[in-house]
């Protein structure tokens, strides 16, 4: 495995028309290993994420990969190195699963090079590592929800990037496919060295999960580090303004909150 | 292990290869067959052999007349205008996500009428002045459109309502230059506006012929792009996909297609709209539709115009008979959106 290339933002300030999200982050996305962007709705995760993968232009500062800004690297030499895969993207109306997931390797075909015996292979390689590979010739309408995830992430696989970044993977599915997708990215992170940065809803999951977070809040990183180093009763407090404990995941050893309501508190 | 697996997934895509390849060949093969007889049948019916004759340039008496003035520039005529009906509608709907962003449904073929329409009735107009003139309003509605929908977020489902919108607009100023005009020209506009194959001469083929040709082939060739745009705006960027630039190509040529087109036949009743979804049916969806979608278009307007001149006592414009065919698909097709509710 050659050296996976860095990821850097240098002090951008982000948004949509007039209105300023990300206001001046500066952060290494550390190579090799998984991070995670957590932080309350509307706080600027996503276009943290969009921005880092060139889909918003920030306002001012610069995304660099290897020190190289991104806007300058070619799109589709980007695309090799750098993959997204969006909250909830649509399924093309009645696609099979290994012609969705052939879709990943556009960046690799040009004009004249149409699809190869390497073609094939990422896209088999990339149904094994999801274990969809027999689902391969299956209409993705069929599909349940974590099923359909898997296929989305085996796409983005077979776009062979170093660097994957995924916004929200696990909303809107039951909790067994939300482990069953962590854990899938982690074997993917292990075998592959696959630099992985996600944004997630679940703190406990996160904690979990990740080598490393970065916390958001109104739009500026206010932590980051390991999730032992991170997560603590102060941090949740100003991060999502909620009072709660926080213990020893009991399987994982991670930090775990637990969120302290207005009811059912004992003394 | 691995290699059984290897073979299952080739043996997929082969699979869907070769069904792609047979209907394609098989729609090839009707199209001819359509193109055939639209040269055979008429007030009188010659035998094939005449037909190639008159075809390989011998003169024959009658013949030559009725089939080299009267029944090919029909049917080459017809043929060109589906396919270029066919292409653009996929395209639209491919690129957009929905079946309804058919540019008859969205109001750019209107704009094509309208200008049409102008130029026949007030400045009394004809030929080539009239298809450019149909390609710019078409153009400046479908840009209209974009810029409309495009205020706040955009979104396809908005577009497609903006679009319904200004093509009821259209309809409205189309109504008033009928009103408007001279008694003696309205009939001939009207023909015109519902979609005719009837009076077309040779001499407007080449250009026709070169347009669908350049334009058909620029789309076929971004076939590939077109397949990523459709995952959306996000995934293309991420895939490295210049999405405004293939974006903007597939626009303009659609457009072009589609007013040039028009201003020939007039607007064949959703021909555009239905040739994508009949062709995604037949091939499977998901696998490249812009060829299908062509022949299907060459097939709908060259069989309605079969059936509008032959199946009754009264000759029927093609334009007709595609629209009995696309209204019952356009209300299946809202039924079932609205079942699955709404659109994205």
């Amino acid at each position: 495995m050659t050296t996976t290339p860095i990821l850097k933002a240098n002090n951008i300030v982000a948004g949509y028309d007039n209105k300023i999200i990300n206001n001046g982050i500066s952060l290494v996305v550390p190579s090799g290993k998984i991070s995670v962007i957590i932080g309350a709705n509307a706080c600027g995760k996503s276009t943290l994420l969009k921005t880092l993968a060139r889909l918003i232009k920030p306002i001012s500062g610069e995304i660099l990969l290897d020190d190289k800004k991104i806007n300058k690297i070619p799109s589709k030499q980007l695309a090799r190195t750098l993959g997204l895969l969006p909250q909830s993207p649509v399924v093309p109306e009645g696609i099979t699963v290994a012609d969705l997931v052939g879709r990943g390797r556009f960046p690799y075909q040009t004009f004249l090079k149409g699809w190869g015996k390497k073609d094939y292979e990422a896209v088999q390689e990339a149904l094994e590592i999801m274990g969809i590979t027999d689902l391969a010739n299956r209409s993705v309408d069929e599909l349940s929800g974590g099923q359909r995830q898997r296929v989305w992430i085996a796409m983005a696989l077979a776009q062979q990037t170093d660097i994957l970044l995924l916004d929200e993977p696990t909303t809107f599915l039951d909790i067994t496919y939300q482990v069953e997708i962590l854990d899938l990215l982690t074997d993917l992170n292990r075998k592959r060295g696959t630099t992985i940065v996600m944004v997630l809803h679940d703190i406990n999951l996160s904690a979990r999960y990740s080598d490393y977070i970065f916390a958001l809040h109104k739009g500026n990183l206010i932590a980051e580090g390991s999730p032992d180093e991170v997560i603590s009763e102060e941090l949740i407090q100003k991060v999502f303004s909620l009072e709660c404990a926080v213990i020893k995941d009991p399987v994982s050893g991670s930090p775990f909150i637990v969120p302290k309501g207005r009811h059912h508190v004992m003394g | 292990m691995t290699k059984n697996n290897l073979t299952t997934i080739q043996k997929g895509y082969l699979h869907r290869r070769n069904r792609w390849m047979i209907v394609t060949s098989l729609l090839v093969i009707l199209t001819l067959i359509l193109s055939t007889t639209m040269l055979l049948l008429g007030n009188t019916r010659y035998p094939l052999e005449v037909v190639l004759r008159v075809l390989m340039g011998e003169e024959i008496r009658g013949a030559s007349f009725a089939i080299g003035t009267i029944r090919l520039p029909r049917m080459l005529s017809g043929l060109l205008v589906g396919i270029a009906f066919g292409i653009a509608g996929s395209t639209f709907q491919t690129m957009l996500r929905n079946p309804l962003a058919s540019p008859d449904i969205i109001g750019v073929t209107s704009g094509s009428s309208v200008a049409a329409v102008f130029c026949i009735l007030v400045l009394e107009l004809s030929g080539s002045i009239v298809s450019i003139a149909a390609v710019i309003t078409g153009l400046i509605v479908a840009i209209l459109i974009y810029l409309l929908s495009k205020g706040g977020s955009f979104s396809g489902g908005k577009l497609i309502l903006i679009g319904i919108g200004v093509q009821a607009m259209l309809s409205a100023v189309i109504s008033y230059l009928l009103l408007r005009a001279s008694q003696y020209d309205v009939p001939g506009a009207l023909r015109w506006l519902s979609g005719s194959l009837n009076g077309m001469q040779m001499s407007s083929i080449p250009v026709l012929f070169l347009i669908v040709f350049i334009f058909g082939l620029v789309i076929l060739l971004l076939g590939r792009h077109l397949k990523i745009l459709e995952l959306g705006e996000q995934l293309a960027i991420t895939l490295g996909l210049n999405a405004n630039q293939t974006r903007i190509l597939l626009v303009l040529s659609s457009v072009f297609l589609i007013a040039f087109a028009t201003s020939v036949t007039g607007p064949v009743a959703f021909v555009a709209f239905l040739a994508g979804p009949i062709a995604g049916r037949l091939i499977g969806n998901g696998t490249s539709n812009t060829l299908p979608a062509g022949l299907v278009g060459a097939i709908l307007v060259l069989g309605a115009d079969l059936i509008g001149q032959y199946a009754f006592d009264t000759r029927f414009p093609v334009g007709i008979i595609t629209g009995i065919l696309g209204s019952p698909y356009l209300l299946i097709l809202l039924i079932q959106m609205n079942r699955r509710g709404g659109s994205s």
